[in-house]
């Protein structure tokens, strides 16, 4: 099933830094509809009143961390089916194992490179 | 010695009354003083000094007296170490050198960032392998500017530590210094009785500790 790379994806990370190299990376494989969110609280508030395709978000982050935003919108009936991606330095087996039992659709380490981001975008989307 | 076992200071003596009765004791038994009973004198005068302490308890006594000995030479040693100088300024000049080390990267990435997304918009305009080479090119330079997150996380946690060794630094000198401060402990408090979602946040692992990409991908593969 070929991906529509016109949906909206938000991209959540408390560095601004982070946020501009994702959205570059994601504007190279041709993601041009890109919004921004420097906390999992802004992005909640973002994801309930827009519509988006696709959630790519960091975890440690304040005052809602990327594992409360996730838990939030699986706990949420509109968002529940929403694609979510966790991009984190947090890389112990514990954090991988509790996004997923959170119900995370895939998991980046950081430093992560632009081939990783495309696969497992295209492995969630796929499988949407 | 007569008048250490005499209340001729107005004060209170406890042993005086079974002192002066085993004087009276042996003045009846031998009313000529001779070396040894003069020796028994002295012993009797410092068993009453030491009461009724046995010899576990003396020991014991030893034992706290050496403490407190302890004690002093590691007072003596805290304010020769100047450790007001250790939260004062060492410590706050070290966090905010970490701080600028932070500001000055995140400076140069951003201005690196903005040269790579000019080469990005130079890129758009070309066809063919010069496109696809500069684009190529601009990739691996966003992938590298990553680093600027990573650092950032691994300074923060450096100075968190920096801050921590400050508040029990501070600690200590409140228990043993002369200069005492007041600075809360960080981290007081926490049982560890049960992993919470602070637990899970530690930032990045260091390279021999970290689990890369395919082991995260081997992990979430045993979950389907």
């Amino acid at each position: 099933m070929p991906i529509d790379k016109s949906m909206n994806v938000l991209i959540v990370d408390d560095y601004k830094t982070m946020l501009r190299i994702i959205r570059n990376l994601l504007k190279q494989i041709e993601f041009h509809n890109v919004e921004e969110a420097t906390d999992g609280a802004e992005a909640l508030a973002k994801l309930r009143s827009g519509n988006f395709g696709l959630v790519i978000s960091d975890w440690n982050m304040q005052p809602m961390t990327g594992l409360q935003l996730l838990q939030e919108v699986r706990a949420d009936a509109k968002l529940r089916g929403m694609p979510f991606i966790m991009v984190t330095a947090e890389s112990k087996t514990e954090n991988v194992v509790a996004a997923k039992q959170a119900g995370v659709s895939n998991y980046i380490v950081k430093p992560f490179n632009a081939e990783t981001l495309r696969d497992k975008i295209e492995k969630v989307l796929g499988h949407a | 010695m007569h008048e250490t076992f005499n209340s001729g200071r107005g004060e209170p003596d406890p042993f005086a009354p079974e002192l002066r009765e085993r004087l009276a004791d042996l003045r009846a038994r031998q009313p000529q003083a001779e070396p040894e009973l003069v020796a028994e004198v002295v012993k009797a005068v410092l068993t009453t000094m030491s009461g009724d302490l046995n010899p576990k308890e003396v020991s014991l006594l030893a034992e706290v007296e050496e403490l407190g000995r302890t004690i002093a030479s590691a007072k003596q040693e805290i304010a020769a170490l100047k450790v007001d100088d250790i939260t004062d300024s060492h410590i706050p000049f070290a966090t905010d050198e970490l701080d600028a080390i932070v500001a000055h990267t995140a400076s140069a990435t951003h201005s690196i960032l903005e040269s790579c997304e000019t080469l990005d918009a130079v890129a758009e305009s070309l066809t063919g392998a010069d496109a696809t080479k500069l684009q190529d090119a601009t990739t691996k330079i966003y992938e590298a500017c990553s680093f600027q997150d990573i650092t950032g996380q691994r300074i923060t946690k450096v100075v968190a530590t920096l801050k921590t060794i400050e508040a029990k630094v501070a600690h200590l000198v409140a228990t043993f210094g002369e200069h005492a401060t007041s600075h809360p402990l960080a981290g007081a408090g926490a049982d560890g009785s049960q992993q919470t979602e602070a637990d899970l946040l530690n930032g990045p692992q260091l390279p021999h500790h970290a689990m890369d990409q395919s082991d995260i991908d081997k992990l979430l593969a045993s979950f389907e």
